[in-house]
Formats: structure tokens, sequence, C-alpha cells
């Protein structure tokens, strides 16, 4: 079985898979039963995570499988131990990977490194795969389909994974995708220019956020410590900053996604509005994640 | 008497071996760097700079005394420089012209320029497939004009 290292090596259909299979996933939450037995999941954390972990945890757990953990603060990477020999060490005592590194294109290496499928949790700026699972099943959960919607996608599109990740995952879905972000922080070409020609993807940027046409907000944070001067990294911030008065002007039945944290992007009144999906987001890392760890598992 | 000594610049012609014409003038010692010639290399090497040249105004050849480039070294050429021609000279006769193009995979021989890719901190080989007009790493992803990456 192959693992889940990038959306690129993906096609429509092996998203579909997963949507399909998640859906059976969270029936399967209901019922309480566990489909796994005898199985070992490795979560290699070598950089902070709450939400991707604990939902890795959560997801190998409710399949029926035992989860073993690695704490980067006190592996033996922090003694000099290369990625390489410890994915092969790790390899030797579970039956899927899940890893998570600040190196772009670390999982790729580990994937190479070991026999049981690896799972890419994030590395560095490159990818977030089940990220981008979990955002297109909340999509198609929350408005019924993916197709000809326009999703908007608002804050640092340079440096978020998960917003690389996802434009290439709407652009399989024929979702009509507006980007928009403060400059300098621009979604790279290539990424666009891939999206364009590979998917054909109707893609529009903009300079200003205009909810006018907009079926799914998805914000991310700006992220503060990238700028030089702090005075312009509050100012983008605020003019970034999603208020409620910005809502009044929504279109109707519009859906507001985060991959969180969110810091003051979205102010908290906002979490009570029925637009307001990104709980019910984080959530679905659950069903999402069964479903890559269970296919992975051969339990699918 | 005042005496006078000509020493011709113009290099020698080779029996056998390879010459790289219409590389980009300043290019010649990239191309020895991206072969893999330096003063191990067995065979005599020539370089000669700012050749003038109809097509390129100015231009550098190397010469490689007694090794025919096989099509897989030819290619890496390609990454200095895309215009160059290679030709195997085999009995003082033009045997073979190869034009560059850019190779399919190459393997270790190119550095990451993304300071992030797990390339620059982990002891492991690079790895570069042609995509479209430049070269995408295989593990970070990223995807570079050849001129970056030499």
């Amino acid at each position: 079985m192959e693992g889940l290292i990038s959306i690129r090596d993906c096609e429509k259909k092996d998203l579909e898979e997963y949507l399909k299979l998640a859906e059976k996933m969270e029936a399967l939450l209901k019922s309480g039963k566990k489909i796994v037995d005898n199985k070992i999941v490795a979560t290699m954390f070598f950089e902070p995570s709450t939400r991707t972990n604990m939902s890795f945890q959560a997801a190998a757990k409710r399949l029926g499988a035992d989860v073993i953990s690695f704490n980067s603060e006190s592996s033996s990477s922090k003694k000099g131990e290369s990625l390489i020999d410890t994915v092969k060490i790790i390899d030797g005592y579970a039956d899927v990977l899940v890893i998570r590194h600040p190196g772009e294109g670390a999982a790729r290496v580990a994937d190479r490194a070991a026999k049981h499928p690896v799972v890419n949790a994030g590395d560095g700026g490159n990818q977030h795969p089940t990220q981008t699972l979990i955002d297109l099943y909340t999509i198609k959960k929350c408005k019924g389909e993916i197709e000809g919607l326009n999703v908007q996608l608002v804050g640092d599109l340079k440096h978020a994974r998960a917003m690389r990740s996802l434009v290439l995952g709407l652009a399989m879905f024929g979702a009509r995708i507006t980007l928009v972000s403060p400059k300098g922080l621009e979604m790279d070409r290539e990424i666009i220019e891939e999206a364009r020609g590979r998917h054909k993807a109707d893609i529009e940027e903009l300079n200003a956020i205009d909810l006018s046409d907009c079926d799914v907000l998805y914000v991310c944070r700006v992220q503060k410590e990238r700028f030089a001067d702090q005075y312009e990294a509050a100012k983008v911030q605020h003019e970034f900053r999603i208020s409620e008065e910005y809502l009044e002007n929504a279109k109707a039945g519009m859906i507001i996604l985060h991959p969180l944290p969110k810091i003051d992007e979205i102010p908290e009144a906002v979490d009570e509005s029925p637009m307001a999906r990104y709980f019910q987001q984080a959530k679905y890392g659950v069903p999402v994640r069964m479903a890559v760890l269970g296919r992975m598992l051969g339990a699918v | 008497m005042k005496l006078v000594i000509v020493m011709p610049l113009s290099v020698e012609k080779i029996e056998n071996g390879t010459v790289i014409d219409h590389i980009d003038a300043g290019l010649g010692l990239k191309v020895l760097g991206m072969l893999g010639i330096d003063r191990d290399f067995g065979a005599r090497v020539a370089v000669i700079m700012n050749v003038p040249s109809k097509k390129l105004g100015k231009k550098d050849i190397v010469k490689i005394e007694g090794v025919a480039l096989d099509s897989r070294k030819s290619d890496l050429v390609s990454l200095v420089c895309k215009n160059a021609t290679i030709n195997i000279i085999k009995k003082s006769e033009l045997a073979e012209k190869r034009q560059a193009r850019l190779p399919k995979k190459v393997s270790g021989v190119l550095r990451c320029p993304n300071a992030r890719c797990i390339t620059n901190s982990e002891s492991m080989e690079t790895e570069f497939e042609l995509d479209g007009e430049g070269m995408r790493c295989a593990f970070c992803e990223k995807k570079f004009p050849a001129s970056e990456l030499v």
C-alpha cells in the first residue's frame, strides 16, 4: 500500500475515494465498532502540533489500532541521528508512520526509507494532504458539492502549506478559486500555474476581500513573524480581519473555514455565527484520518 | 636585436575526444564543474573563453581529449547552457554531433536552492525531474529554471 505524501501525487478519483471512506468512518464512529486489531500507528512529530497530532491519534484509536508516539525533544534526532535512520527504526515497530517535519520533502524521504506506508502530516511549507481532505470533506458536507463553488482563500497564502495543497485539491474538483492575500504574501505563481495547467483551474486573484459571490470563505492567519516591521504586520492583519460588518454583505449560505489555530483574524463573536464551520471542520479530522489510516492498514 | 616570441592562443585540434561548442561566454568553467572535471580528471582539457562567434557574439569552447561524453553527460551540459552542441571526435573526424537537451532526471549532481528542502539538512542525494521548461526537486516539489540549479 502506498502512503499519502502529496496532493500532487493524487488524482481526483483518489480523493473521492478518501471522501467516501470518511463518510463510512463517520458511521463507524457512531456505532463505536472497531475494525482494526493488532496494528500499530506511529506518530512522529518533529515540530509542535495539537490538532493534527491528536486527531491522528484519536483516529487510530477509534479504528482499534494502538499508537506509539515520538517526542522530538527527547529523541535521538536531538543527538544527531539522521531522519532516514530514525524512520527505518520506527518502521520496524509500526504498521503505518505519520510524520510531521519542518524540512520540505521530509515525508518523501521517510516514504522512500520505510517499508510501511507513510502519511505526511505536514512537511515545512510544502504539503499537508490530510488537511486538504478534511477541507474538501467539510465543504462537501456543508454545501453538498464542490464543483462550481466560489471558494475564497484569504490570508498568508505564501507560507501556508494547507493552502498550497488545497488549491490543487479544489482545482481537481472544479471549484472557482479566488485568492486574496497581502502584498508579498501571495501564493507561489508555480502552484497557480500548475493548478491552471494540470486541472484547468478557474483562479482569480484579488487585493481585497469580496464576499458578494463567495460560497466558502477560507481564512488563514497572517504570520506576523514573517514581517520585519511589526507595525506593517499589524496593519495587514487588521486589513484582513474578518469583521462582523464584512459578513453582513456575505452571500446567503456562505460558510467560513479555517485550518486553525486562529489568532485574531476572526473575532470570537463570529464563532457563534451559523457561517462559522471551523470547529466542525477540525472535528472532521478524525473520520477523515480514520479513512486514511484505515486504508493504509488494509481495514477498509 | 629585439627578440620576438610568438605564443599562439589557439588550441591544437584533438584526434579523439569531445568538443563542447556554443557555450555562452563565461559559462565554460561551469560546464567543467557540471561534468565533474577537476585536477584529478585523467585527460587533458582546454577551456577557451570569449571566442568570437557569429551566432552568439562571444562564446566559450571546451575540449576534452580522449573522452567521448555519453548522452547522459551531454544532457548535463544543457543545465548550464541549453544552446551548447556536443561534438564527438574520432580519428580527427566529427563522428557525432548532439544538441544538449535537459535531462529527464538528475540524481546527486545538483543542490536544491530551497534552503528549507530536506536535502539541504540530511546527508542524501538530491534528485530533480524534468517538468516542462524547468527541473522539479523530487523532495520539496519546488520547480526551478535550470539556470538556478548550477
